[in-house]
């Protein structure tokens, strides 16, 4: 990070708002809220793959003492087959509805098929086994490249690819097929001294967020109904619900709880529209919480991929063409991040030829649910690799190799824009001179190095600025804090008003109290929300110099707001005390009442990220473990509002990507069933197994923001899988092409390797 | 003119396989309607589910945004995050 303070409390290292809640014990998350009265709501969820539904029998479940309510698919409303706003997300409702409650098909085992609600858990868990479900056992495809082939079971007979032309008659699980060009990859080719050609899979990996999905709906019998869930985004589930439940916005309040991570997988509803349905049904408030096996059986991971790379580059290390084709996994219904895998594949380099075509494809299994960087991490683990071994095969530095080819300002990418100001360059420039990568791998490790980027998003934001009488500040906004965003637009604000940072009290408010806001994703929240609440401030600002003004009886460009205090311009003004915040709040009621600043936009301009990381590991050829002995992150994050954050951001993206590229998996059996959703069989990385993630912040500030505020949580979670995977080349001479490289799947494949090895 | 540029399979499916385009137009609504006068079967495909890219800047539902006279305009695939 600079060393150069350009501001008093943005790039600073403050405690966050909510930090004394949280290690006390006293912060409300999603399963912490209760109402009088409640009920336990449950879910029967599907023991089949996929199955036909014949009929469901819920008569002796209902006719349970304690049993208030039992709702099924049929409670839940048709929704049209096309995309439509839901929240300010296009969905297809009519998927939606069918992931929160199946209604003719069970398309993956956990599918909900019923709920109850009831006055104790055990009643309710009593009643989930009298419902009687005759289903339709059909066949069921997991793997994504078999659900492509010729003669897959089809999950949705009513599925035609779209992005083919002629449309095809026949049925398939492929929903989408997109495509990409630049130049003329074939004749590129024909340039290259060498072609690399390499087939990749990665597996659906979950977010792992340690907080289940949580939700209590209290509905009224005027038709107002409240909501307490845990949640990326309280207007993004306030829009679901009231489509899938036919009720207007202003019919339901939805109040954000603390957030015990989310990742991306909190974005959408499964409990939320089945609490407010059986309490509209029993009358009564009903608790629903997802156990950890649910979460694993029933929410979505993101995709898992098949990817294909063909890369040629010159002797001088020139990267002339790629050729790469992406298949990711959709999950049950169609939406897989292909889109992005596709986009995000090559945008690092500068190079003339690129044709990508990206697959988006249904199998049974949970719908994918957004993941850091959603799509990014597939195809960059392929190409990375890919780019690793042109590095290897011209024995050019691989950061020397990646800055030969480097996008740049000018860079035409494959998928259409021309890139303005990015720090790709600078990222790698920085990552070269590390200590990390300036250090001597030690005897028996090797390093590995890859790149990422991401686009970052900005999208709709509302904020409110309310002064108190005593002159300390209230910021209120609407995105639920997940990743340290109370502190950071909290910097922002007293930046702003050149106040105490503790004199400024950021709040999340709920859907009632604030106006719209998109959710915390895409890592928006700084950047997007930040431009509001500065706005907001500045609003309040304006306001603070119309009273001092007015007090001074002089025209208000005549004041000026500084160190928090109202000022004369210049001397020619008049001799003024300045007036303090504090002074001007206090006097407020008789200068024009209370004083609040106010902002709502769409943020445009969110600056795109890149990212390098090292790593150094070891490889026990008996046992295939790796050891990881030093990593670092370096990333152009534009301003570092809150470092800290910043840091762990590239931290925790960099530990769950560790965890993608060497142990998380679903190990699903013959009958297309889970049998690892648990976090014992389900193997993340524990801070036992990773050394200090050590992290080199770039700064190159994003001119669409008055800090220079750039996205940083989706990018680190990017190249960890590559970077893992290259090192282990490096260090045994196998290049693994499959994830995870878990410690038999790696042994195996160097038991393999040792004969030919030896042999050559 | 600005200078529009869809993606290839985009423009194979609904623009006669034209990725860029050069067309009138001071807003993103006033290039869309250009582009959907040139090219009808895009009617509805450009308003929805789409990000915009103006001179290397994404843009989330963007309708009203000004575009200069030598601006580029990529309709992309949407964007999101995690």
């Amino acid at each position: 990070m600079s060393e150069q303070r350009r501001y008093k409390w943005v790039g600073t290292r403050q405690n966050r708002p909510d930090g004394a809640d949280k290690v006390t014990g006293r912060a409300r998350f999603g399963a912490d809220f209760n109402l009088p009265g409640e009920l336990v709501g449950k879910v029967l969820r599907s023991p089949h793959a996929h199955a036909v539904i014949k009929s469901i029998d819920v008569s002796k479940a209902a006719a349970l003492p304690g049993v208030k309510a039992v709702v099924t698919g049929a409670d839940f409303p048709e929704q049209p087959d096309q995309l439509l706003p839901a929240g300010e997300m296009q969905v297809n409702l009519r998927d939606v509805t069918r992931n929160v409650m199946a209604k003719e098909k069970a398309l993956y085992e956990g599918h909900a098929i019923a709920a109850v609600a009831a006055t104790t858990a055990a009643v309710a868990q009593e009643a989930l086994s009298l419902i009687k479900v005759d289903y339709e056992v059909l066949p069921h495809v997991i793997d994504v490249q078999e659900a492509m082939k010729d003669g897959a079971p089809i999950l949705h007979p009513h599925m035609r690819t779209d992005g083919v032309k002629p449309a095809p008659e026949k049925a398939s699980n492929i929903a989408k097929r997109l495509e990409f060009n630049k130049g003329d990859a074939a004749a590129g080719f024909g340039k290259a001294d060498i072609v690399i050609e390499r087939e990749f899979t990665t597996q659906p990996v979950h977010q792992g967020y340690i907080e289940p999905h949580a939700a209590l709906a209290s509905a009224a019998e005027d038709g107002q109904v409240q909501l307490w869930t845990t949640t990326q985004g309280h207007f993004q589930v306030r829009g679901f619900c009231c489509r899938l439940l036919n009720l207007e916005t202003s019919q339901l309040r939805v109040t954000p709880s603390e957030i015990g991570g989310g990742f991306g997988g909190k974005t959408v509803v499964y409990l939320e529209p089945v609490a407010i349905r059986l309490s509209q049904k029993a009358g009564k408030p009903v608790k629903m919480v997802m156990s950890r096996e649910e979460v694993f059986r029933a929410s979505g991971p993101t995709s898992g991929g098949w990817v294909k790379v063909k890369m040629g580059a010159k002797k001088d290390g020139t990267i002339v063409a790629a050729d790469i084709t992406v298949a990711l996994q959709a999950g049950a219904f169609a939406g897989s991040p292909v889109g992005p895998s596709c986009m995000c594949s090559m945008a690092c380099y500068d190079v003339e030829n690129i044709h990508v075509v990206g697959y988006d494809v249904v199998s049974n299994r949970p719908k994918v649910a957004a993941y850091r960087a959603p799509g990014a991490p597939i195809s960059a683990w392929a190409v990375e690799s890919v780019v690793d071994m042109v590095a290897q095969e011209l024995n050019i530095d691989p950061i020397d190799l990646r800055l030969k080819n480097a996008a740049k300002q000018g860079t035409k990418t494959h998928y259409g824009p021309t890139f303005g100001v990015i720090g790709m360059v600078e990222t790698l420039e920085a990552a070269k001179a590390s200590p990390h990568y300036k250090s001597k791998v030690k005897p028996g490790y090797a390093r590995g190095v890859a790149a990422g980027f991401w686009f970052n998003v900005g999208a709709d934001s509302s904020a409110a600025a309310h002064v108190g009488e005593d002159g300390s500040v209230t910021i209120i906004s609407g995105n639920p804090d997940i990743g340290g965003s109370r502190a950071s637009l909290a910097l922002m604000a007293a930046e702003e008003l050149g106040i105490d940072y503790k004199k400024v009290r950021p709040i999340v408010a709920d859907t009632a109290s604030i106006g719209f806001n998109f959710v915390t994703g895409g890592s928006r929240v700084t950047f997007a929300t930040g431009l509001a609440v500065v706005n907001a401030t500045r609003d309040m600002i304006g306001q603070l110099k119309q009273r001092a003004a007015k007090l001074w009886e002089v025209d208000v460009d005549a004041v000026v707001w500084e160190d928090g205090e109202a000022r004369p311009s210049s001397t020619n003004v008049g001799k003024f005390e300045p007036l303090s915040l504090a002074k001007l709040a206090a006097s407020a009621s008789r200068t024009g009442g209370p004083i609040n600043g106010h902002a709502q936009l769409n943020a445009q301009g969110a600056g795109p990220g890149f990212g390098v990381h090292i790593v150094d590991l070891k490889v026990d050829p008996d046992t295939g473990i790796c050891t990881i002995d030093r990593y670092t992150a370096v990333q152009d994050v534009g301003t570092a509002i809150h470092p800290s954050y910043v840091e762990g951001q590239l931290q925790g993206g960099a530990a769950q990507g560790i965890g993608w590229a060497l142990n998380e998996e679903y190990i699903y059996d013959a009958k297309g069933r889970l049998l690892n959703p648990g976090f014992l069989d389900y193997r993340m990385p524990v801070a036992s197994d990773l050394p200090m993630i050590e992290t080199v912040l770039v700064e190159v500030p994003n001119p669409a923001h008055p800090y220079g505020v750039r996205g940083v949580g989706e990018v680190p979670i990017i190249p960890p899988m590559a970077a893992i995977g290259s090192a282990i080349a490096r260090a045994t001479g196998v290049r693994m092409v499959d994830l995870p490289i878990s410690p038999p799947r790696l042994s195996a494949a160097l038991d393999a390797a040792t004969p030919r090895m030896a042999a050559e | 003119m600005a200078r529009v540029i869809l993606t290839y399979s985009f423009a194979k499916q609904f623009a006669d396989g034209q990725t860029e385009i050069e067309l009138p137009g001071r807003t993103v609504r006033q290039l869309i309607r250009a582009l959907e006068a040139r090219f009808p079967a895009l009617e509805g495909h450009l308003e929805g589910d789409i990000a915009v890219v103006i001179d290397g800047v994404v843009h989330q539902n963007a309708l009203l945004e000004e575009v200069a006279e030598d601006s580029e305009v990529a309709f992309i695939p949407p964007i999101g995050g995690g």
